[in-house]
């Protein structure tokens, strides 16, 4: 039939276009860094940095692509098929989803780097309105009747999870461990959420553009990165007594670095986010340096706070997942008795 | 002229082309809009099914017959009927005023009723919330009276009306221009009332682009997300849409989760379109 010769024209055509494309890159070396959405300002930073170390070591001329979005469906995209050289991602457990949903890292890959993978760290902290009109101070003034707070929804967003389990955690250290005591903790706080919004920068859009909530519950990084551009003089950040390590790690898509023989320099542009220079320019954008002497000369923007690891508290992402998040979890029955009040 | 036409339909009697035709090429046309479904729709939904069906039936129940499942489908499937209804009410006016007066600034307000198929539905969000939370200028006005609108059930209907609001009147139309006034003054002359003329001559004409208006709106609504979202408040059990529980899945990587949840609002969603359609077609044999 004739259609079918039509067909078969057009699928000789469609490979043929798409070899064009790969022959272009030929000449240089390109990165695609998929990423989630706070470290926008950091990369474009760094990615200049990193090109011009490149140079000079390996004499090749280095593009680095960003991609941001929300840290779960930029793990989804890497997953299903999105080209990444490296992940650098909010939290181990979507990082680790690339491994159990499609095999494309090892399972040792948090180990490969210094720090759990993790060059740069963060915490949580509260943003409160200038003044701080309740007196907010610690954990326990956001279970007060007369407080209202605003975090996203922590089934979908992954920052969110790291306010929970801050919570959570610091409920633990208050009433000596006892896990119980902590769920009613962690219930009587979002009893007092009016608005669950599905991520952080709706989260964000709440509290500062609806003037809704009297705290916002959220990461060091973006609580500065609120301060400072969404109203000077209109914020004041809150650490509280105790906090969570919040450490979004950095991985190479291995089987990805494989296919395009491009390992080398990913491995490169991952190593040299310990180096005195990406380390600095991480402390600029407002997250900690991980390397201790780096995060010295930043010791009076980041005030000292008793931190947690995910790991001895809650013995590892995979696990604070399953008992906390997914479907039938802590988190689902504390919305349900809420729901039910 | 007819000889050479009659010459060639005979040597192409295929099927499809056995009327006389000016411009050929059913086998290419028809051949690219299988292609065209195949892709765009038939594998994405096939998928969606092939997933779902991997699942045990106990699996599948679970997961869409959870309590805060339950309640989100309330929610989607109730707003997007009260707002499908707003928009068919007044598209239909909207439609009507576009096509039978003249005034200044008509292109300009029929521009605007396309606005929210361009608006990034996430834009459309934040500016309703914007207006109607209860620091907004809509909003601060209503809550005197005791309404809230934003981060309640309200809202999700309100932002589901404004993304439907291009569907009926853009249906509607195009049919309404075609109906002449001659017909109106002709039912006028023969002693209707005007009511009679609404109900009797007008409305016949328009129902079935009312309805494809309607079916789309309804259509739209139940599977927005971008917009909903913001104004909502996501609250479960109470402000939650269906989308946002599929998204919720997805984030914890259960696939198949959220393409059975999906399953059911596609086979939903399919069983009230063919309701709709049904009337139509019903309306349409009876010549109304």
């Amino acid at each position: 039939m004739k259609f079918v010769k039509r067909l078969k024209l057009v699928a000789a055509l469609v490979p043929a276009l798409a070899l064009g494309a790969e022959a272009v890159a030929q000449g240089s070396v390109s990165l695609l860094n998929v990423s989630y959405d706070p470290t926008r300002e950091f990369y474009r930073e760094y990615n200049e940095a990193f090109a011009k170390h490149w140079k000079g070591t390996a004499g090749q001329d280095v593009t680095v692509r960003q991609s941001h979005g929300g840290s779960g469906s930029q793990a989804r995209a890497v997953i299903d098929g999105l080209d990444a050289d490296v992940v650098t991602l909010a939290l181990a457990y979507d990082v680790d989803a690339l491994r159990k949903n499609a095999d494309l890292i090892p399972e040792d890959w948090q180990s490969r780097l210094e720090s759990n993978s993790s060059p740069y760290t963060s915490t949580i902290v509260l943003l409160v309105r200038k003044g701080n009109p309740k007196n907010i101070q610690d954990w326990d003034d956001l279970i007060r009747d007369d407080v209202e707070v605003i975090t996203p929804n922590p089934k979908t967003s992954g920052g969110a999870r790291w306010n929970y389990l801050a919570a959570w955690g610091y409920a633990l250290k208050q009433y000596g461990g006892d896990e119980q005591k902590a769920y009613d903790f962690v219930s009587k706080l979002f009893a007092n959420v009016p608005v669950l919004d599905p991520g952080a920068r709706g989260a964000t859009n709440t509290f500062v553009q609806r003037r809704l909530g009297d705290v916002f519950i959220a990461w060091e990084n973006e609580a500065f990165l609120s301060v400072e551009q969404l109203g000077k003089g209109e914020y004041e950040i809150v650490v509280p007594s105790v906090s969570i390590l919040a450490e979004p790690p950095v991985t190479v898509v291995d089987k990805n670095v494989d296919r395009k023989g491009t390992r080398a320099v990913a491995e490169g542009y991952l190593d040299y986010l310990y180096s005195d220079e990406a380390q600095r320019l991480a402390g600029k954008h407002y997250y900690r340096p991980s390397n201790p002497a780096i995060a010295a000369e930043f010791a009076d923007k980041f005030p000292d706070v008793e931190l947690f690891g995910i790991d001895e508290v809650f013995g590892g992402w995979n696990k604070a997942q399953e008992i906390h998040f997914n479907d039938g979890g802590h988190f689902d029955a504390i919305l349900e008795a809420i729901a039910k009040r | 002229m007819t000889a050479a036409l009659q010459a060639h339909s005979v040597k192409r009697k295929r099927f499809g082309s056995r009327n006389n035709r000016v411009i050929p090429g059913f086998g290419l046309t028809m051949g690219f809009t299988l292609l065209y479904l195949g892709f765009m729709f038939l594998i994405p939904v096939g998928g969606l099914l092939l997933y779902t069906s991997l699942m045990s039936w106990e699996e599948f129940w679970k997961a869409v017959s959870h309590p805060q499942v339950v309640a989100s489908y309330k929610l989607s499937f109730g707003a997007s009927f009260i707002g499908a209804s707003i928009n068919l009410v007044f598209g239909a006016l909207v439609a009507w005023v576009l096509v039978r007066y003249e005034f200044p600034g008509k292109r300009v307000i029929d521009a605007l009723v396309d606005l929210p198929f361009a608006l990034p539905t996430a834009v459309a969000g934040i500016a309703l919330v914007t207006l109607y939370a209860s620091t907004g200028w809509v909003g601060q006005n209503l809550e005197v009276w005791g309404i809230k609108v934003a981060y309640t059930q309200l809202g999700v209907v309100v932002a589901l009306t404004y993304i439907g609001l291009p569907f009926v009147v853009r249906t509607v139309q195009p049919v309404l221009e075609d109906l002449e006034t001659e017909r109106e003054e002709a039912s006028a002359s023969l002693g209707a009332s005007r009511l009679t003329t609404v109900r009797r001559v007008i409305l016949p004409a328009l129902l079935p682009a009312l309805l494809t208006g309607y079916a789309l709106a309804f259509a739209r609504a139940v599977g927005e997300y971008g917009s909903v979202v913001f104004i909502s408040g996501n609250m479960p059990y109470r402000t939650e849409i269906t989308p946002l529980l599929i998204v919720a899945k997805a984030e914890q990587y259960d696939y198949q989760g959220a393409a059975a949840i999906g399953t059911v609002m596609l086979v939903a969603a399919f069983l009230l379109l063919l309701v709709i359609n049904g009337i139509q077609w019903w309306t349409s044999r009876r010549g109304l």
